[in-house]
């Protein structure tokens, strides 16, 4: 129809003005802070922007299962061994309702699963780092939720209602997870002279990468303000980083460990903390899929998927066989996604 | 907390007790730490939560259950003390427990037989003599009525499924048959246990599980393997090659840091 519809001249110029008008209709929703719900019109760029947002967000849910899960069996007391199966299943649980939010907008797991597995999607470059002692399982819990807690946050407020809604919930969660987190570090800070030296060192590497989290500068950010015209965002990179520099400098002293930033300082004009430069050349990279795990944890995912695939046939033979075609064909796309 | 019970005009020593405590712990930790190796890499997402639940609640039954043991020994070992700091011969799991996730199909069979034995056994024990091991089994019970129709459920479609799904699943029953026979053959603990209102009667156990098992067995379209006498058992402290590993892993922090506090 609307090809149809350039045809004409005078035709094509109406059509343009009611695009205008449509645009302009939805800009005012978002400026009354109006949340845009599924069966809503909204311009495809807004949706687009949304699916790529939201998947990317579950990807990370997903992939942040795996440098957790590898301390589980590992985990040094039963206590600790079930506070992390439980958060590393939260994660599980939030990639689920954020498939669940961008399938709302049109798109279907088992296609952004292909993605991620096909290496298209991109994911938190965070869960490219590896966990190499039990204090890595406190720094990501305290820095990396804590970050991710910055960016979320705002995320409740989004103009997009189902991902706001999902993001209610998972926030509520991952502010648990960041104080069981917390709680882990002090513990090791306040522990041996080798707990301590453990918790410092896993400061000092996931300190930086933690910080990357955020993204590049605002300079650099090539999303960030049409997002924010949009209400899918609220608080440029910058910002959001020195929010949660400001909020987490004064717990690293409460554990009595440094941050591994020499030029790290309080500056009393902005009260606010100056820090040194990102490493960006390292940033680059490890987004590029040069980091130290980038290859692990995407080779992790798919032979999950491949191991899995005989078991979601078999799920689906068995519903093709005691369950009507309609129901079968319903379990069957379901086992398969 | 008293050396022995008297129940009816049977004593039961204070050793016993917890000798018995260990071995449902123990099954529940090892099934617990197994299932915990599979978190984020399932065949779905869904089934990878499924079996996260499961491998935490097995973890709880099993705090739970190695606190009193510890309690009724009163020799200053907390959980974490028995789960830690024993030695695999001092391990009383039964030994289908620790047997690895080769596949999806031997973690689902493993997972059935395994959830069958407990759900008869812990809803025997809601009457057990000893109160708090009653009180816990209330709670397991309730968990394991789910972890029972999550395998069972999976055992009947990969039976059910495809030829290859069918294959592996026969293949797996194939190799982890032999260790029912540890959960079904009472020894002179069990008895004494059944004697004594503790424990439940064995004979009870056997043909409730064998009811069950062989109920499911026939709606996944495999057939029953012979029963295979296999006097090898993780109760008592004998286990396969694969505790020790399992081990290793599980307790390698504890280990390397004595005396440390997480």
């Amino acid at each position: 129809m609307y090809t149809q519809a350039l045809d004409s001249p005078a035709a094509g110029a109406d059509e343009a003005s009611e695009e205008r008008e449509r645009l302009e209709r939805f800009q005012a929703r978002i400026d009354r802070d109006e949340k845009i719900e599924p069966k809503d019109w909204m311009p495809e760029a807004y949706r687009q922007t949304l699916i790529r947002q939201i998947a990317q967000h579950a990807h990370s849910e997903i992939v942040g299962m795996l440098p957790e899960g590898n301390w589980i069996t590992r985990a040094p007391s039963l206590r600790r061994k079930a506070v992390l199966i439980a958060k590393v299943q939260d994660e599980g649980g939030h990639g689920m309702y954020l498939y669940s939010a961008a399938e709302t907008l049109g798109v279907a797991r088992g296609e952004l699963i292909e993605q991620l597995l096909s290496g298209r999607a991109k994911y938190s470059s965070i869960f490219n780092y590896p966990t190499l002692t039990w204090a890595d399982i406190g720094a990501i819990g305290w820095l990396v939720d804590g970050a991710a807690i910055m960016n979320q946050v705002p995320l409740c407020r989004c103009s997009y209602g189902p991902y706001a809604r999902a993001m209610v919930r998972i926030c509520k969660e991952e502010s648990f997870h960041q104080r069981q987190g917390y709680e882990l570090m002090l513990t090791l800070a306040r522990g041996s002279e080798d707990q301590h030296a453990m918790a410092q060192d896993a400061l000092n590497r996931w300190w930086w990468p933690s910080l990357m989290m955020f993204g590049p500068s605002d300079a650099h950010s090539v999303h960030t303000a049409q997002s924010m015209r949009w209400k899918i965002k609220r608080f440029t990179n910058d910002e959001l980083r020195q929010k949660f520099i400001d909020v987490t400098v004064p717990q690293a002293e409460y554990l009595g460990l440094t941050v591994p930033d020499p030029d790290l300082h309080w500056n009393e004009a902005s009260q606010h903390y100056r820090f040194g430069e990102i490493n960006w050349s390292e940033f680059q990279a490890v987004l590029k899929g040069e980091g130290p795990c980038n290859r692990e944890r995407l080779e992790a995912r798919r032979a999950a998927h491949e191991n899995g695939r005989w078991v979601r046939e078999a799920a689906a033979a068995y519903a093709a066989k005691h369950q009507g075609p309609a129901r079968a064909m319903k379990a069957g796309a379901g086992a398969l996604s | 907390m008293s050396a022995a019970v008297e129940v009816g005009s049977a004593q039961v020593s204070l050793a016993e007790r917890v000798e018995y405590l260990l071995r449902l712990a123990d099954t529940s930790l090892i099934a617990g730490q197994r299932l915990a190796e599979l978190l984020g890499h399932g065949p779905t997402l869904e089934e990878d939560l499924a079996l996260g639940n499961i491998s935490l609640d097995l973890i709880g039954q099993a705090r739970l259950l190695l606190a009193l043991a510890g309690r009724i020994e009163d020799n200053g070992r907390d959980e974490d003390a028995l789960a830690f700091r024993r030695d695999a011969p001092q391990f009383r799991n039964m030994s289908l427990a620790e047997q690895p996730n080769e596949d999806f199909a031997a973690t689902i069979v493993r997972q059935c037989l395994l959830d069958a034995w407990q759900l008869e056994t812990y809803e025997s024990l809601t009457g057990s003599r000893e109160e708090a091991l009653a009180d816990i089994a209330h709670k397991a019970l309730k968990e394991c009525r789910y972890h029972w129709r999550f395998s069972a459920g999976w055992l009947v479609r990969l039976g059910d499924g495809t030829e290859e799904s069918h294959a592996r699943v026969s293949a797996a029953l194939g190799a982890l048959w032999r260790f029912t026979d540890e959960l079904l053959t009472p020894d002179a603990l069990d008895a004494r246990m059944a004697v004594c209102g503790i424990g439940p009667a064995p004979s009870l156990i056997r043909e409730r599980w064998d009811t069950r098992v062989s109920a499911t067995l026939a709606e996944a379209k495999l057939p029953k393997p012979p029963h295979r006498h296999y006097p090898w058992h993780g109760k008592r402290g004998v286990h396969s090659e694969h505790l020790g590993h399992l081990l290793t892993e599980m307790q390698f922090l504890p280990r390397v840091y004595p005396g440390a506090t997480w």
